[in-house]
């Protein structure tokens, strides 16, 4: 990702790309985009994935048919509908401690977004301070900065995060504190070779001969260059983090074990592998939904935003 | 060269520092060690008798002093619940992972490199949409989730491979396919978008237009350039599976190193999960290094550069 040219929307009169011009209005640019997404399908099919889980996650006490955590002993370990002996009182079935499992699915998708979301935040946040302060100062201390990322890219990721996960305890804020902090060197390496590239390129250059100060070529120029490919990252980490969540919660290692999150479930239908498969079928298919839609999107952001592999997909 | 190698052996070695530095603070970040090592019914008694033995009441640095000359000789205490040296039982558990992650590598590498060439050179094709579409898959399915799924129908329904173990070679097809699958999916998604960005370059234009033979093309110009970021991605994967195989070995009783860490964060035996954030931290970085060889092996610009 490091050495690919971003043409964003201020660089793009030097760029052949006509379609992107600086006088184009941000409408404009809204109807490109949305006719690049409606050619490229699995875009589309990404999107609506994602905000299925999404509108899930908001919506959820009005979509969940019963409350996640009410336990029915006399209904527990229920197929779900499609086999013989189930029903449509409970469409996914039940768990073995006979709460619903379509509910806790919903309700699951909160502990997951919030998880990816706020991480992101933090991750994002925090790698984009260190990476333009690498970029922007360049020299010694950008090249102190960097080797030191790229080392902790390089250390066995999930092990340090299982490590400190059960030394700091289960609860939604740590989970989140940790993938935040572990997860901000890949958005600090990416914001620093952006900053950089744009110091080099000719239009901060002549912002700077035209006297503007460095707070306005950061905000005005740098910052909103920096947004596309941030969004992209995010969107991939955002999925990543998904899954490690579901990871940590399939160690017992997430959030505590009372709350509904599809690693939790995981972890409880690993027990009933074999009397009742769904019990862990359901929240590995909600996980891998999640995923693929994000994935998807992201792909599909990336072509958008980044016009130089536009071209070459062709 | 000779600088870059050394340059690189350096910077391994601070790192190496700093995670000797957080595996000595995490433990103590919580206040006390005590708690997070006993069990909840511990009497007061026996806690301050377990601080004492372990040095916990000693001043911070006087510890840090004493972590840090035993972990250069390789000690990490004694592991809590089996009440010997931490760092051997470690060792003994190396092989396993390895034969898994190697096992798993190979499988990525043997059925990803291949698919995300050809569809680099022939994007669109049946071929390409085959290989984008496991790609997709490999990221997208949780592996412990898919390994619960396999253990269902593979050995429980079919009987085809051991649920579980390591006593016959049929033991390693399910651990490392479920491995390998999300590494797949990485190797050809860069292989794929390497070739189509060379494929893109003047370079590989010029040498068209010059009249040079398609295989030679591929082989002098394309291949060699893609071959610099696969190396990279299959170092960084097979890091990524030594320290990440903790579902996958748990799952599967795999007696590697992530079953170790499993059990061992259950008993809260942390001298032991010390010693093997540590080793693996350790063996990781060593690898990089060997990756980084690789690439100047490859690459002649690392190679002549500073």
């Amino acid at each position: 990702m490091e050495n690919k040219p971003q043409i964003t929307r201020s660089a793009a009169g030097a760029s052949a790309d006509s379609l992107l011009d600086v006088d184009q209005t941000y409408r404009e640019q809204a109807a490109y985009y949305g006719r690049f997404l409606w050619r490229d399908k699995s875009g589309i099919i990404g999107l609506i994935m994602f905000l299925t889980v999404v509108f899930a996650a908001v919506f959820a006490p009005w979509i969940a048919p019963y409350d996640p955590l009410e336990q029915n002993l006399r209904e527990s370990k229920v197929p779900p509908v499609w086999q013989a002996e189930g029903s449509w009182d409970h469409i996914l079935g039940t768990d073995n401690l006979g709460r619903d499992i379509f509910s806790r699915l919903i309700y699951g998708a909160r502990v997951s977004l919030t998880v990816a979301f706020f991480g992101v935040l933090i991750a994002a946040s925090l790698g984009l301070i260190i990476g333009s302060i690498a970029g922007y100062m360049g020299g010694r201390i950008d090249s102190v900065i960097m080797n030191f990322i790229n080392l902790i890219l390089s250390l066995p990721y999930l092990l340090f995060v299982v490590f400190i996960a059960a030394i700091l305890g289960r609860s939604l804020i740590n989970v989140i504190l940790i993938f935040g902090i572990t997860d901000s060197p890949i958005f600090a390496r990416v914001t620093r070779g952006e900053v950089l590239r744009m110091r080099q390129s000719g239009y901060v250059e002549s912002a700077i001969s035209a006297g503007a100060r460095w707070p306005r070529i950061i905000f005005d120029h740098i910052t909103p260059n920096l947004i596309g490919p941030l969004i992209t990252l995010a969107t991939f980490e955002m999925s990543a983090m998904i899954f490690y969540e579901a990871g940590l919660g399939f160690l017992g290692l997430s959030v505590p074990p009372s709350v509904p999150s599809w690693g939790n479930m995981l972890a409880a239908g690993r027990k009933y592998l074999q009397c009742c498969p769904w019990i862990a079928g359901a929240p590995g298919l909600a996980i891998m939904f999640t995923s693929m839609g994000m994935n998807l999107l992201g792909d599909w952001l990336r072509d958008v935003l980044d016009p130089r592999l536009r071209r070459s997909r062709k | 060269m000779q600088r870059y190698f050394l340059s690189k052996l350096g910077q391994s070695i601070l790192l190496l520092f700093g995670v000797l530095l957080l595996v000595f603070a995490m433990v103590r970040v919580t206040g006390d060690p005590a708690t997070l090592m006993m069990s909840r019914q511990a009497s007061p008694e026996d806690m301050e008798e377990f601080r004492e033995r372990m040095g916990f009441n000693d001043p911070l640095l006087v510890q840090f002093g004493r972590f840090m000359s035993g972990a250069i000789v390789g000690d990490f205490g004694n592991s809590l619940h089996f009440k010997t040296p931490a760092m051997p039982m470690v060792l003994d558990r190396l092989p396993a992972t390895l034969q898994l992650a190697f096992t798993a590598l190979v499988f990525a590498v043997v059925i990803g490199v291949p698919l995300g060439l050809i569809g680099g050179f022939n994007p669109g094709s049946y071929i390409d949409n085959i290989a984008r579409g496991l790609a997709l898959l490999g990221q997208s399915v949780p592996n412990f989730w898919l390994a619960l799924i396999m253990i269902l129908y593979f050995a429980v329904e079919l009987r085809w491979f051991p649920s579980f173990g390591r006593d016959e070679w049929k033991s390693v097809v399910m651990p490392a396919f479920v491995l390998g699958l999300p590494v797949m999916g990485q190797i050809v998604r860069m292989a794929r978008s390497s070739v189509l960005e060379i494929r893109g370059e003047d370079y590989i234009r010029t040498a068209r237009s010059k009249g040079l033979e398609r295989r030679t093309i591929y082989t002098k110009h394309v291949f060699r350039n893609v071959a610099i970021p696969l190396v990279s991605v299959i170092g960084v994967q097979f890091g990524y599976m030594l320290g990440g195989s903790i579902y996958i070995e748990a799952i599967f009783a795999w007696p590697g190193m992530g079953q170790l860490l499993e059990q061992s964060i259950g008993w809260r035996d942390f001298p032991l999960v010390q010693a093997l954030a540590v080793f693996t931290a350790v063996v990781v970085l060593a690898l990089n290094l060997l990756t980084d060889m690789t690439y100047a092996f490859i690459d002649p610009r690392i190679r002549y550069g500073k």
